[in-house]
């Protein structure tokens, strides 16, 4: 029970935000790469509706969230740059 | 400037491949590569350089700006100028024009932002330069702002709001002034750089196709369509050219690096260069799928007159740019 719950917090929370053009397709599947290289569990969330994304107070997209904090906006993450984001 | 570069060119096609000057096969390659060569050089050092005025001026930064404190119609200028160094890609219009809006930014200040940021950017200022030199960039450049803040500025007179869709105007009905607090970085330029040199080689990778296809149909163009060739059909004295290049233009989606190259050559041919910037105007800043982006934020009528506006600034430009250039 608690090494479950000890699981259950370190789960990465991740959400990409954008209305899925290729800049925000990249970046989510730059997202997949990062996670299998590190081999961590994640709950990978895609907001692809703009008003469910206008919540976040984004400007510009493709936005790269993890455990609900802006990590990237802008433009595309790469995988090495998400790895070490994740690992932080 | 690249007087090196042609020379390069000439020994590369005609001493190492052995093409024969003068042959349309020839000419073409040598458009291609000389072309090619000098786009991706411009290219690098005009997106290198709006890379690092934007990173001391991002998005969020200029939205603070604006909101801040009352401009008295000056922030039309202020949009207008700041479009031209945001990077835009066309996806970001609904957020950003959200974000606008929601702190507080007047309708038309937003959309003379939105406007301008895909008309003059690092893509079309590097293209522009390569292809019809100093002069012509310079009056493009200005143009793009000051067409900006005038289609910005009658539509915010027009008092569009009621046009905006539903759940937008909930948005604007809930707004308040958000805590805004933009963290600034603290880096040093030279941190800086390599995140502003890797940005840059993104947008040249974006681009780097287009580029190419548009430079190799207009090296074919070049070597086999003959000089004056448009004269007879395209003049400055047919006053419909330039509406017609504009209104074919409008739907069209392209970026300026895919335009310029065949737009050159159509020039060279004898294209009025008015009536060729218009045209690429109508191409980079409006097009079919940026409508339908924009359907989500405003009704078909809105868009209509959004779209209307922004053709008929640039059908006057066009006019403009022949009489002057």
């Amino acid at each position: 029970m608690h090494e479950e719950k000890k699981y259950r917090d370190m789960k990465k929370n991740i959400k990409v935000l954008g209305p899925g053009c290729t800049k925000c397709k990249t970046t989510y599947n730059n997202v997949l790469e990062a996670i299998k290289q590190l081999g961590i569990e994640a709950d990978v969330t895609k907001i692809e509706d703009i008003e469910e994304m206008m919540k976040y107070n984004v400007l510009t997209t493709p936005v790269l969230m993890i455990d609900d904090v802006i990590k990237v906006k802008g433009r595309v993450a790469d995988i090495s740059e998400i790895k070490t984001l994740l690992t932080a | 400037m690249f007087n090196w570069l042609q020379y390069f060119a000439d020994w590369l096609i005609y001493t190492v491949f052995g093409l024969t000057h003068g042959t349309k096969l020839g000419d073409a390659v040598n458009f291609f590569v000389f072309d090619t060569i000098k786009i991706f050089i411009l290219l690098g050092v005009v997106t290198f350089l709006m890379g690092i005025v934007n990173s001391y001026f991002p998005i969020d930064k200029v939205r603070n700006f604006l909101t801040k404190r009352n401009w008295y119609g000056f922030d039309y200028f202020l949009a207008s100028f700041f479009g031209t160094i945001t990077p835009f890609c066309s996806c970001s219009s609904v957020p950003l024009f959200i974000g606008f809006v929601k702190g507080g930014i007047p309708l038309g200040v937003t959309l003379a932002f939105l406007i301008s940021s895909p008309l003059v950017d690092a893509v079309s200022v590097a293209m522009f330069i390569g292809m019809f030199g100093w002069k012509v960039t310079i009056v493009y450049v200005l143009s793009g702002i000051i067409l900006s803040m005038i289609a910005g500025y009658i539509l915010g007179k027009l008092k569009l709001e009621p046009l905006l869709t539903d759940w937008v105007k909930q948005i604007l009905l809930n707004k308040q002034i958000e805590d805004n607090s933009y963290q600034e970085e603290k880096q040093t330029l030279f941190q800086r750089l390599p995140g502003i040199a890797k940005e840059a080689l993104g947008i040249m990778k974006g681009v780097s196709l287009y580029i190419l296809i548009g430079i190799a149909i207009g090296g074919l163009m070049h070597g086999f369509i003959p000089t004056g060739f448009f004269e007879a059909y395209i003049s400055k004295e047919n006053p419909l050219a330039v509406p017609i290049a504009v209104i074919v233009g409008v739907p069209m989606y392209s970026n300026a690096a895919g335009v310029l190259p065949v737009l050159q050559v159509l020039v060279q041919k004898g294209i009025p260069i008015g009536t060729a910037i218009a045209f690429s105007m109508a191409v980079v800043g409006l097009s079919i799928p940026e409508g339908l982006l924009l359907k989500k934020i405003m009704t078909t009528k809105m868009l209509l007159i959004f779209f209307g506006v922004v053709a008929a600034c640039i059908i006057i430009s066009g006019y403009l740019f022949n009489l002057i250039l």
